[in-house]
C-alpha cells in the first residue's frame, strides 16, 4: 500500500494514500469534531465542524474531505480553528429546538456531545426557528424536523446506500428541510421502514414510533396473558445500552430482564427461525423438484419485502411464501400454545422484541393474522426494550443468566441464532436442505462463503446429487443490484437471501445507536455478528431439523412442513405497490 | 399533511408524448433532471405531481429528488397559472405604501394563497419583486393591466371587472 507522510500538530505520521485528514488525525490519536460526516455514508464537508488549518493554505479546510498529501502540515488545535468551530456550532444551535431533557436522544446526541466537548456554555445568537409538524403517521418511524440540523446523513443513507430515495432535501435557504416528495408523510410513500435513517441521525430528528406504553398497559392488565419473544440480533446488541462492549452476547441476562418486567412467558424467536427453515427449506426443495419459480428469495426481512413490493412487483412470485419468524411464532402462540396452555387466544398479547423498525409496520399487515387476530400485537425495538429495563430500575449488568420458557425449549439451535447476520438464513437453510436431500447428517455445518460483509456473496453447495446455487445480499442497494443482475441473466442462482439492512439484522434500524466516532473505529456489522457466531458454536444443536421441539410441534400439531395446517398458519402473500 | 392539488391535472396524450421524447433525449446524461424539468414546464406550464412522477420514472431517479430540485429553484412552479395572472409588487416602495394590505385583500376575496390558483383556473396570484413602477406605488398587475396608487378598499371593484 502506498503511504504518505505528513505532520499533524507537529507529530509525524504515515498513512495510506487517499486517506482524508480526518482519518489520518484519528490514527494519530487526534479527535476532530464532525456532524455531517459518516464513514461509508456521508462525506460532504457541509457542516464545517471539522475545520483545520493547513500550513500555507488560504482558509480553514474541512478535514473530512481534505485528502492527505506528502509533506502536508496540519494544525487541528489553533485559536483560529477553535474559534471557527465554536462559532459554527453556536450558529447550528441558534435555531435548534433545544429541549434536550425531553428529547429521545438525550445523553446520546452528537450535537449535545459536541456542545459539551467544545465548551459551549452560552449561545450568542438567537436564530429564528421554523416550526414543523411532527410526522407520526408511519407505524414505524417518527420524523421531527424541529430537531433536524440538515446534516443529510439520513438522505444519503436512504438514497445512496438503500436506494429507496423516500426522503430528500426540499426548498432552500431558511426554508430548507428534509422531507418526502410533495410533503407527504413517511407513511404514505415508498419508505420501507428499515429505520437506517434513525440509525444514522446524529440528533433526535428521527426515532421509532414508541410503543412501550402499550406494553406497560398490557403488563398491568390482569386479564392479559402477555408473551414476549426476542429476535436473534437483539441479544447481540442489547448489552451496548448498558455499557457492555459491542459484540457481547447477553442472551441470559435479557431473558432474566424480561421475566422481571413481568412477562408471563419469555420465548425465543430462534425457535421460530428453526420453524422457518423447516418451511422455507421444504418450499425450496419442492420448487427445485417440481419446476417451481426460481430463484426463491427469503422473506424474513419486512423492509426488503416492502422494497420488493414497490420496486420489483414482477418478482413477488419469487418470494418465499413463509411469514417472517416472529409472525410464525405469533400464529403458533395463538393456536398451538393457546390450546396447550388452555388460554383463549383473544386473551394472549404477543410482544416481539426486534432489532427492526420495519417489523412494527409488518405486524399491522392485515394478511398476517389468523382467525381475525393479528399474529403479533406489538413490536418493540432493542432500544425500546432497553428503555423499559431502565424505567423498571432493573440493574441489567447484575442479572443472572436465565433460560427461555417451555413448551418451546430452553434453547433453540445455532441455526436459529445466526439468522441475525447477513448470510445466516442461507447458512441455516443449507444445513437443513443438504441433510434432507442427501438423507444423512453432515458433520460440516459452517459455510464460510456466505458469511461476512461483502455486499453480494455467491456460493454453491452440492446436495442430493445437485448443485444448489445461492446468492446473498444485504442492504437494499446491494439487493437492487443483485436482482437487476438476476433479471438480466448475469447471475443465475436457485436461492437468494436478502436482508434489508447493511450487515443484516445485527445492524437493524431498531438497534442501539452507534455514534459516527465509534463507526470510524469498528464495523458494527462484523462486531455484532461475532456474538451470534460464537453462540452458534457453543450450542449443542446447530441444525434446525435437529431441534426436538420442532419435531414435537410437527408431530403434535402441524403434521409435516408445508402441510395444509402449516400453510394456513405460517405462510402469507404479497401485494404489488406503486413505485413512489 | 400532503398538499392536495387544487386544480385537476388536464394533461393530454400529445403532451405526454412530447415529454417522453424529451426524457428519451436526456436519459443517461449527467445532470439530465434540470433540462428535462425546464422543458416539461414549457410543455405543461407547470410541474404537478403527475408530471414529476413521469420524469422520476423516465429518468429513474427518486420522486423526492425531483421534488427537491423543483422546490429549490424559483423558476419551477408547482401550480398552474390562471387565465388572469395577478402580480402584487412587494418591492420596497410599494411595500411601504401598503401593498401588503392589497395582497391580503386579494387573498381574502379570492380565497387564494401566494403562488396558488383558484379551482376554476381563473386567477393565479404571485408576490413579485419591484416591477419598476415605483412612481405609482402601491402597484399590482392583472395580466397586462397595471393598477397604481390604490388602497385595499379599491381591490373588490377592480377584481369584479374580471370575475364576471
Amino acid at each position: 500500500m502506498e503511504m504518505v507522510n505528513l505532520k499533524i500538530n507537529g507529530q509525524e505520521i504515515s498513512v495510506p494514500a487517499g486517506s482524508t485528514v480526518l482519518e489520518a488525525a484519528r490514527t494519530a490519536g487526534i479527535d476532530i469534531p464532525t456532524l455531517c460526516y459518516l464513514k461509508d455514508v456521508s462525506q460532504t464537508g457541509s457542516c464545517r465542524m471539522c475545520l483545520v488549518e493547513i500550513k500555507g493554505g488560504r482558509a480553514l479546510q474541512a478535514a473530512c474531505v481534505y485528502p492527505v498529501a506528502e509533506g502536508l502540515e496540519v494544525y487541528t488545535n489553533t485559536p483560529a480553528v477553535r474559534n471557527a468551530r465554536k462559532v459554527t456550532l453556536e450558529l447550528i444551535l441558534s435555531n435548534h429546538d433545544r429541549k434536550c431533557l425531553t428529547c429521545e436522544r438525550n445523553r446520546n446526541c452528537e450535537l449535545q456531545t459536541l456542545a459539551d466537548e467544545l465548551g459551549v456554555t452560552e449561545i450568542h445568537y438567537e436564530g429564528v426557528r421554523n416550526e414543523y409538524d411532527v410526522d407520526e403517521i408511519s407505524p414505524s418511524i417518527v420524523r421531527d424536523n424541529n430537531k433536524c440540523i440538515l446534516c443529510r446523513r439520513c438522505v444519503n443513507m436512504c438514497k445512496n446506500i438503500q436506494t429507496v430515495g423516500a426522503i430528500d432535501t426540499m426548498e432552500r435557504g431558511f426554508k430548507t428541510k428534509v422531507a418526502c416528495a410533495f410533503d407527504k408523510s413517511l407513511g404514505e410513500v415508498s419508505c420501507v421502514n428499515c429505520g437506517q435513517c434513525i440509525a444514522v441521525c446524529p440528533v433526535g430528528a428521527l426515532r421509532e414510533k414508541d410503543a412501550t406504553d402499550d406494553v406497560w398497559a398490557a403488563l398491568a392488565n390482569p386479564d392479559k396473558h402477555v408473551v414476549v419473544q426476542t429476535a436473534p440480533a437483539v441479544r447481540a446488541a442489547l448489552g451496548e445500552e448498558f455499557g457492555m462492549e459491542m459484540g457481547t452476547p447477553c442472551t441470559g441476562k435479557m431473558a432474566a430482564a424480561l421475566r422481571r418486567l413481568g412477562f408471563d412467558k419469555v420465548f425465543d424467536t430462534d425457535f421460530a427461525a428453526d420453524l422457518t427453515i423447516m418451511e422455507e427449506g421444504t418450499e425450496l426443495i419442492q420448487r427445485i423438484q417440481n419446476g417451481g419459480k426460481l430463484p426463491m428469495i427469503t422473506s424474513c426481512s419486512p423492509g426488503w419485502i416492502k422494497f420488493c413490493e414497490h420496486n420489483f412487483p414482477e418478482m413477488l412470485d419469487n418470494l418465499s411464501s413463509c411469514k417472517s419468524p416472529h409472525e410464525m411464532y405469533g400464529a403458533v402462540i395463538k393456536s398451538y400454545y393457546a390450546e396447550k396452555a388452555g388460554i383463549n387466544p383473544k386473551d394472549i398479547y404477543v410482544v416481539s422484541i426486534m432489532p427492526c423498525t420495519a417489523k412494527k409496520y409488518e405486524a399491522q399487515r392485515e394478511e398476517l393474522s389468523v382467525n381475525g387476530l393479528q399474529d403479533v400485537d406489538v413490536v418493540l425495538t432493542t432500544r425500546e426494550l432497553a428503555k423499559m429495563i431502565k424505567q423498571a430500575g432493573i440493574r441489567f449488568n447484575l442479572l443472572p443468566d436465565e433460560k427461555f420458557d417451555d413448551p418451546f425449549g430452553e434453547d433453540a439451535t445455532g441455526a436459529g441464532v445466526i439468522f441475525g447476520a447477513t448470510g445466516g438464513v442461507m447458512e441455516a437453510a443449507i444445513r437443513t436442505v443438504a441433510d434432507i436431500l442427501d438423507g444423512t447428517s453432515h458433520s460440516e455445518v459452517e459455510y464460510e462463503a456466505v458469511r461476512g460483509v461483502e455486499g453480494i456473496k455467491i456460493a454453491s453447495v452440492q446436495a442430493g446429487g445437485k448443485t444448489i446455487r445461492a446468492a446473498v445480499a444485504h442492504g437494499l442497494g446491494n439487493a437492487r443490484e443483485l436482482l437487476n443482475k438476476v433479471k438480466s441473466g448475469e447471475v443465475e442462482v436457485d436461492f437468494i437471501e436478502i436482508m434489508g439492512c447493511p450487515g443484516g439484522c445485527v445492524n437493524g434500524g431498531g438497534q442501539p445507536i452507534v455514534s459516527a466516532k465509534d463507526r470510524m473505529d469498528k464495523d458494527i456489522r462484523t462486531e455484532r455478528a461475532k456474538a451470534l457466531y460464537t453462540e452458534d458454536k457453543n450450542l449443542p444443536l446447530r441444525k434446525s431439523h435437529d431441534n426436538p421441539y420442532i419435531k414435537k410441534i410437527y408431530e403434535e400439531y402441524l403434521g409435516e412442513p408445508g402441510s395444509h395446517k402449516a400453510h394456513s398458519l405460517l405462510h402469507t402473500h404479497y401485494i404489488a405497490r406503486d413505485k413512489h | 399533511m400532503a398538499k392536495e392539488a387544487v386544480i385537476p391535472f388536464k394533461g393530454t396524450a400529445q403532451q405526454e408524448e412530447q415529454l417522453k421524447s424529451v426524457i428519451a433525449q436526456h436519459k443517461g446524461q449527467e445532470g439530465a433532471l434540470i433540462p428535462v424539468l425546464h422543458q416539461a414546464q414549457e410543455i405543461y406550464g407547470y410541474l404537478p405531481i403527475e408530471v414529476q412522477t413521469m420524469i422520476a420514472d423516465g429518468l429513474e431517479v427518486p420522486l423526492a429528488e425531483v421534488y427537491g430540485v423543483v422546490t429549490f429553484y424559483t423558476q419551477f412552479s408547482l401550480n398552474p397559472k390562471g387565465e388572469y395572472k395577478i402580480g402584487v409588487c412587494l418591492g420596497t416602495a410599494c411595500y411601504v405604501k401598503g401593498s401588503g394590505d392589497i395582497l391580503e385583500k386579494i387573498k381574502e376575496i379570492l380565497n387564494l394563497e401566494v403562488d396558488g390558483c383558484t379551482p376554476d383556473g381563473k386567477f393565479s396570484l404571485e408576490a413579485t419583486r419591484c416591477i419598476g413602477a415605483c412612481g405609482l406605488a402601491p402597484v399590482f398587475t392583472i395580466n397586462e393591466d397595471v393598477y397604481g396608487r390604490i388602497t385595499a378598499d379599491d381591490v373588490p371593484g377592480i377584481l369584479a371587472k374580471y370575475q364576471g
